[in-house]
């Protein structure tokens, strides 16, 4: 062998990749009967222009032939790294690479999980595997609730909880079965679990696609943009008429339906089975040499209790609104944009989780403020 | 002044074969491109994930989105050798006595050359397959280890324990050692006769490929700015041993390795399309086709040891002529 050419070896010259975006990926979750086998047909058979890959854990009455669904067994692996909360889902990993090898075939992806599955490993597949991140990004995850149904499965299982406190977008469904009163307290129950998502009352899962799909939850730039009133709603308690079959798509003004009586408290379910809190926090501007250190410990520490995190941040002297959002103990935070003139310069952040203490969170996190 | 031939096609290749001496490319969409006098193509999976060269009966081992298992030979015959049903087949291998081995979701399927077909289902899902180099035995790779068994006969089999998630598997062509590729960015091995384990870590990426030098006396690996290279000639393998680092680049990653069939030298493929050979002995490089499109995934090398076929997720594949 000679060295020639070694000149060239080491060459700056970078292959482009083969592929193009990153492709969006929607996980669809929800109890058996909540209605996601409908919504999934819908999504394949409307009329939106994209052509959606699905995988599912079994083929049920899904789709029709010329539709590319796949069937994966899931398969929760934990990651090597000492942290049981660090887990994906092998099968994804493997499928989504098979899938993303023919990539002109399809516009997006749709993963739907099996009625009892655990939504965080999902989610974490797209942020923990870097062939997977690197190929597509999790655009939001959607949980479908049936509102007859969800008190009855709070009560036996852990999986219907963390699925809507996971959740970015709720499909409050079969509200047709269900007093207006019972939709209330329902609905109350669900903002309680989770008061960052957006809650879509439908009946037979005809929510508008445009509220379920590339809604860009995860994506920093996005998120947190598409509710403009984030965490701010508390102010204006909003309880929906009988007439609350109402479009829930058309808020044009933004206002979105929580039931929050309180301003700025921890929130906790009219329903005693539910374990999951929020804790929302509301501060000035922050240090980010007091802020970062701080957020980084607590996701460390209480990593496994956080189900979901999101935030936008004020720091001193910086011109423009950070925005932060966490699964467990992966956190990614981002300069969104510049703060507006007409923009409070505050720091609000909500945790989603289990055995969170409120007061500890709410102090340590004022202590970061900027002096 | 190696020179390279190249065949610019669409899609990604996953396998880049001889078969006959004659170069073959699989693609994902399953066409089966070859470069016999002129560009010919063939079709077996509907959606080709994996492929696997036997080389005992010199033919390619395809399986796909379709749930089909296809045998691909020179001159272009195409033969379905199983169906597996609905789920994808993610893993083929092909061992002793024209057998082959396929997994779908948690099983795994032998196929004897007779066509008699026997189904192993495990509790976790099958994530590569292969057949020991000697004995009608088979090993899985898994989440938490590897399992092993004798496929013609009904013995309990032997589970090889290690917390984590095996992705892939391949015996030394000895048989004394297996190693598992890991989800992690690790190389797991087993001394087989003690059950000693070797942990082979410090990569910045998954390792997807890899390859037995002559005589299985060095394990070449992709997943590094490098070739990482363990040596496993001492009855030992490479523990406590550091392994070599051949072609290092500061700006591209090794996606794909494949090592000279008769000598220490290996070819290493980047994730810029550039493919390099570089001997065990001293690190000397030489630069075999710079860079392309896409990353490289399959090489190949003739039996006249004098060509290697290269195929890349951008679909620039090729054939570099090392002599010129």
């Amino acid at each position: 062998m000679s060295d020639t050419q070694m000149s060239d070896t080491r060459s700056t010259e970078t292959g482009a990749d083969e592929t193009g975006a990153q492709i969006p990926v929607t996980v669809l979750t929800g109890y058996l009967g909540s209605g996601k086998t409908t919504l999934l047909n819908r999504i394949l058979s409307e009329n939106h222009g994209k052509r959606y890959a699905v995988i599912v854990n079994e083929f049920g009455e899904i789709g029709i032939d010329n539709d590319l669904i796949v069937e994966s067994d899931e398969e929760i692996y934990e990651m090597n790294n000492g942290c049981v909360c660090c887990t994906v889902r092998g099968d994804l990993i493997r499928v989504v690479e098979g899938l993303m090898r023919r990539p002109g075939r399809f516009d997006a992806i749709v993963v739907e999980t099996t009625g009892l599955a655990d939504p965080a490993p999902v989610a974490q597949t797209f942020f923990m595997d870097d062939d997977v991140r690197s190929k597509t990004k999790l655009d939001a995850v959607v949980a479908l609730v049936d509102a007859k149904h969800l008190p009855l499965r709070l009560k036996d299982s852990k999986e219907a909880e963390d699925q809507i406190a996971f959740a970015d977008v709720i499909v409050l469904n079969k509200t047709d079965l269900v007093s207006e009163d019972e939709l209330r307290a329902v609905e109350a129950t669900v903002r309680a679990i989770n008061p960052a998502a957006k809650i879509h009352r439908t009946q037979r899962s005809g929510v508008d696609l445009a509220e379920v799909l590339d809604r860009g939850a995860f994506d920093l730039k996005r998120a947190l943009e598409n509710d403009p009133h984030f965490l701010e709603a508390h102010d204006h308690d909003h309880v929906c008429g009988p007439d609350c079959d109402h479009d829930h798509h058309h808020h044009h003004d933004g206002h979105d339906h929580h039931h929050h009586d309180h301003h700025g408290h921890d929130h906790v379910s009219p329903i005693h089975d539910v374990t999951v809190q929020s804790v929302s926090l509301r501060g000035g501007e922050m240090d980010p040499k007091k802020f970062f250190p701080w957020i980084e410990k607590i996701t460390q520490m209480e990593g496994p209790n956080i189900l979901r995190l999101k935030g936008i941040v004020a720091f001193r002297d910086d011109p423009e609104r950070y925005v932060i959002q966490g699964v467990h103990m992966i956190i990614e935070g981002d300069h969104q944009r510049t703060w507006k003139d007409d923009e409070k310069h505050e720091s609000r952040l909500v945790f989603i989780g289990r055995e969170l203490d409120a007061d500890r969170l709410r102090k340590s996190f004022e202590a970061c403020q900027a002096a | 002044m190696p020179t390279v031939a190249p065949l610019d096609l669409e899609g990604h290749c996953v396998a880049a074969v001889f078969l006959d001496d004659v170069p073959h490319f699989a693609l994902a969409d399953g066409s089966i491109h070859r470069l016999d006098h002129g560009h010919k193509t063939e079709q077996s999976n509907d959606g080709l994930l994996c492929a696997f060269y036997d080389s005992a009966n010199d033919r390619l081992i395809t399986g796909g989105e379709d749930g089909k298992v296809f045998s691909v030979k020179a001159g272009g015959a195409v033969e379905q050798l199983a169906e597996a049903g609905r789920k994808w087949i993610t893993s083929v291998a092909a061992g002793p006595q024209g057998a082959i081995a396929y997994a779908s979701g948690r099983t795994a399927f032998v196929r004897f050359a007779d066509g008699k077909v026997k189904e192993f289902t495990h509790p976790r899902s099958v994530e590569g397959i292969a057949f020991a180099p000697k004995g009608m035995r088979i090993g899985v790779a898994r989440y938490n280890g590897a399992t092993l068994r004798f496929a013609a006969t009904e013995g309990k089999p032997a589970e090889l324990e290690w917390a984590g998630a095996h992705t892939g598997i391949a015996f030394s062509p000895d048989g004394n050692f297996l190693v598992t590729t890991m989800q992690e960015n690790a190389l797991h091995g087993w001394k087989l006769a003690d059950g000693k384990h070797m942990r082979m870590t410090g990569y910045p990426a998954k390792v997807k490929s890899l390859s037995w030098s002559p005589k299985g006396r060095w394990l070449a690996s992709s997943g590094a700015p490098a070739a990482i290279v363990w040596p496993f000639h001492g009855k030992d393998g490479p523990m406590g041993k550091a392994p070599l680092e051949l072609g290092t680049r500061g700006n591209a990653m090794v996606t794909c390795v494949s090592c000279h069939p008769s000598q220490e030298v290996a070819a290493i493929g980047y994730d810029d399309g550039m493919v390099m050979a570089a001997r065990f002995a001293d690190g000397k490089e030489v630069l075999l086709r710079r860079p392309g499109k896409g990353a490289i995934t399959s090489m190949a090398w003739d039996s006249e040891e004098r060509r290697i076929a290269f195929g890349s997720a951008a679909g620039d594949c090729g054939v570099i002529d090392i002599a010129g």
